[in-house]
């Protein structure tokens, strides 16, 4: 070591642990979920002595990237996640793909062991760069302290920019350890090296789109995931925009909310669950404008088929959407926000005005498929139907006027939580939409609560899904998180029962959830309260109690064990072969032999 | 405008410029296995040490809306700093590198000799039974060569992979 460096280690004061922490506070962290282990003991010393960032204590690592889900969901900030080497980082792996899937903004800080230990198969050591490079949006191994601030800074950026993502930054605790310099964060208009998402639009796209959008006799705007993620401004402006051109509007079930859904220009959710106005819309219409939604297969149904006769403008953040799924007529590369202020000011510069007459037309044709009540179902008797259990809580909580979150499971509870609560804010609904992931809703409920602590937060769930992170009861107590757990009890992993019953003669291979738990017992047993109801009668009264309790609830509704998630696109068809519930028309045959081997 | 109906496959030569840095090629040939891209050839090497830029030259094949799904999710890559389509942007020039070994004796010695001299191949190792050959050229003549001395004793092929570069003044910059 040369005299210089001796006298630069000299000045260097603070350890990597606190060169790390000190970028996050820089970063504006407030809060990190994580579970500690021996490779980031340095970090969590260090975490000890301040008070800038709050720790939440998760009990499994897949749960702390849901909750920093949750949290960066809710919040537009990025979530930050802190787990050991090994297994703590592979614990963290579908957390990550579930954000990489759904655009999430998520830093994870991953514990390593020693640089000089790297490769020898050393305790708790795992290839974590290796197993998490198609996992995330960018990860980093940091062998150098002196690389350490600048590349947890850079890791918020790209978190953060373009198209979000989760990234990983590898730490060896030798690295945490040792004394390391810090550098405040670049100035934000300092262009990166290689990484530069294009935000703004061109123009020139932008007046072509609207060009085809004032000639539309039969337009509709599918709006996706990524409005929400480009801030509520965007939001506002996507209502802006629909409200001048008096244009149907659907979302995708990660865009719900973008567009308020009692407004009476919204058509539903579109896509294998979606309304039958929403997708026949989509079917029928001739010009559509995708602001950020990515043509996912739960959308558009057979490829072949989709929309026909339409001329498509697709905008999104990420050029490799574009032309993926669908070809689209007039690409748009940029920000939703900054692309949907660009429509409103070329519409406007044009004096563009809407065909008045064609559009009335439209609006007959999609109100008469809105007569078809695509969402109808009937409650008699005493079997609590799930489809009422979810409308009665979204009528409860509305009338009540709670700041209300809504988180999900996957499955069947998730398609009726999106069908029958309305949203008309965004970052209010948090659900695992690319990846699928069960087990997502409580903690990222967990993510929502601690984010939003006065606000009624509840996880709609199913019996199955709540089972795979249940262990998350016991955060909501440490914490005192009055997180409310809706479980939609039909003693069956319902989505898989009803793909058996459809697709594969009603054989219920492995799907019935046997030897389920007390759930009121076990909310107990966690320090919260259980209710149950098994009667339509015992509804409402358990839903204003679970509301009431300003504690963590699990509330098992007992509902109908039979009943399918209607509409439905079956695999492998377009959006008008959609089959509606018993007693409508259109029966529950049609499914190819193609469309079975989709998912 | 790619079109999803097209079928009909090219090939594709793609220049990609990158930072040179633990990790850049894995996700390069992650993202063509994850994503269930072809790789005919890929060849990697630092080209500028001071700016720490290496450059990739894949070759690849797929439909047109393949190929431009493949030069997307290069370019959103973190460290990719530019990649370019040769087959599009123009005439472009492709070299590539082989060391042949061919083992024989006898008459088979002077005709892979003749042969070698016909495709301009230099011998840069002889034994009294064997040749190593060093040729340069397109993937095409390489594997004329080849075809070529399977019936007179090929015994060995070690190729680089394509490197390629656009005929004209304009460079491919970072």
């Amino acid at each position: 070591m040369s005299a210089t460096q001796h006298a630069d280690a000299a000045a260097l004061t603070m350890s990597g642990a606190e060169v790390v922490l000190r970028a996050l506070k820089d970063q504006g962290v407030e809060v990190i979920f994580g579970y500690p282990g021996g490779a980031v003991l340095p970090i969590y010393d260090a975490l000890f002595q301040q008070n800038a960032i709050r720790h939440i204590l998760v009990r499994h690592e897949q749960a702390a990237v849901h909750a920093a889900e949750g949290y960066a969901r809710s919040t537009g900030k990025v979530g930050c996640v802190l787990v050991t080497s090994g297994p703590g980082a592979t614990n963290a792996v579908t957390g990550l793909v579930d954000a990489l899937m759904d655009s999430i903004p998520i830093v994870c800080l991953t514990g390593q062991v020693p640089t000089h230990l790297i490769g020898n198969d050393a305790f708790q050591e795992a290839d974590t760069t290796g197993i998490t490079r198609p996992a995330t949006k960018h990860n980093y191994l940091v062998k150098k302290s002196a690389d350490l601030a600048r590349v947890v800074h850079e890791a918020f950026h790209v978190a953060r920019s373009g198209r979000p993502g989760p990234v990983v930054i590898d730490l060896p605790k030798d690295i945490l350890i040792n004394k390391a310099p810090y550098q405040e964060a670049p100035p934000a208009d300092q262009p990166h090296r290689s990484y530069r998402p294009q935000v703004e639009p061109d123009m020139a796209q932008i007046r072509k789109a609207v060009a085809l959008l004032k000639a539309a006799k039969k337009p509709i705007v599918y709006a996706g995931g990524g409005v929400i993620n480009a801030g509520p401004e965007a939001s506002r402006l996507l209502t802006d925009f629909v409200r001048m051109t008096g244009f149907p509007c659907t979302n995708t079930l990660m865009g719900l909310g973008a567009y308020p859904a009692s407004d009476p220009q919204f058509v539903g959710m579109l896509g294998m669950h979606g309304t039958y106005e929403a997708n026949l819309a989509m079917h029928g219409c001739d010009v559509m404008l995708n602001i950020g939604a990515r043509f996912d297969d739960r959308v558009t149904g057979k490829l072949s088929h989709f929309s026909p006769g339409s001329k498509k403008i697709h905008c999104d953040i990420d050029p490799s959407s574009i032309n993926k799924n669908v070809k689209v007529d007039v690409p748009i590369v940029g920000d939703a926000g900054r692309i949907l202020a660009a429509l409103i000011a070329a519409w406007k510069d044009d004096a563009a005005q809407p065909d008045r007459e064609a559009l009335a037309a439209w609006w007959r044709q999609i109100d008469a498929w809105r007569a078809k009540d695509c969402l109808r179902y009937v409650q008699k008797g005493s079997i609590i139907k799930p489809q009422h259990a979810v409308k009665r809580l979204f009528e409860i909580t509305q009338e009540l006027g709670k700041e209300t979150f809504i988180t999900t499971e996957v499955g069947q509870h998730q398609m009726w939580a999106a069908q029958y609560f309305g949203f008309d804010k965004p970052n209010r609904w948090m659900t695992s939409g690319g990846l699928g992931t069960m087990g997502y809703g409580l903690p990222a409920a967990m993510g929502v609560q601690i984010a939003h602590p006065d606000a009624l937060v509840i996880d709609i769930a199913g019996e199955a899904s709540i089972l795979m992170n249940i262990q998350e009861m016991s955060t909501l107590a440490q914490y005192r998180l009055p997180v409310k757990v809706f479980i939609l009890n039909n003693e069956y992993m319902g989505m898989v029962r009803q793909w058996q019953e459809l697709l594969h003669g009603g054989r219920y291979s492995e799907s019935y959830s046997a030897a389920l738990p007390d759930f009121v017992k076990l909310a107990e047993s966690f320090h919260g309260v259980g209710l149950r109801a098994t009667s339509a009668d015992d509804l409402d009264r358990v839903i204003r109690e679970m509301i009431a309790i300003d504690r963590p609830v699990i509330a098992d509704i007992c509902v109908d064990q039979k009943e399918n998630c209607f509409p439905m696109i079956p695999s492998g068809a377009a959006h008008n072969e959609m089959i509606l519930g018993p007693g409508q028309e259109g029966g529950v045959a049609g499914v190819t032999d193609e469309g079975k081997v989709l998912v | 405008m790619p079109d999803p109906t097209d079928n009909n496959m090219r090939a594709a030569t793609i220049a990609v410029l990158v930072e040179n840095e633990a990790g850049v090629l894995a996700r390069v040939i992650g993202l063509f296995s994850g994503r269930g891209y072809n790789i005919e050839s890929l060849t990697v090497a630092a080209v500028d040490e001071t700016r720490r830029i290496s450059r990739i030259t894949i070759v690849t094949t797929g439909t047109e809306m393949v190929i431009e799904q493949i030069k997307a999710q290069l370019d959103r890559l973190v460290p990719v700093h530019k990649v370019s389509d040769l087959t599009m942007e123009g005439a472009h020039l492709t070299r590539e590198l082989a060391l042949i070994k061919v083992v024989g004796r006898g008459e088979h010695r002077v005709e892979a000799l003749r042969l070698a001299d016909a495709f301009r191949a230099r011998v840069v190792d002889a034994t009294t039974e064997s040749f190593v050959f060093e040729m340069t050229g397109n993937a095409d003549k390489i594997d004329a060569f080849c075809a070529l001395m399977r019936p007179i004793g090929l015994a060995e092929v070690s190729r680089t992979g394509a490197v390629a570069m656009l005929r004209g003044a304009t460079g491919l910059t970072a």
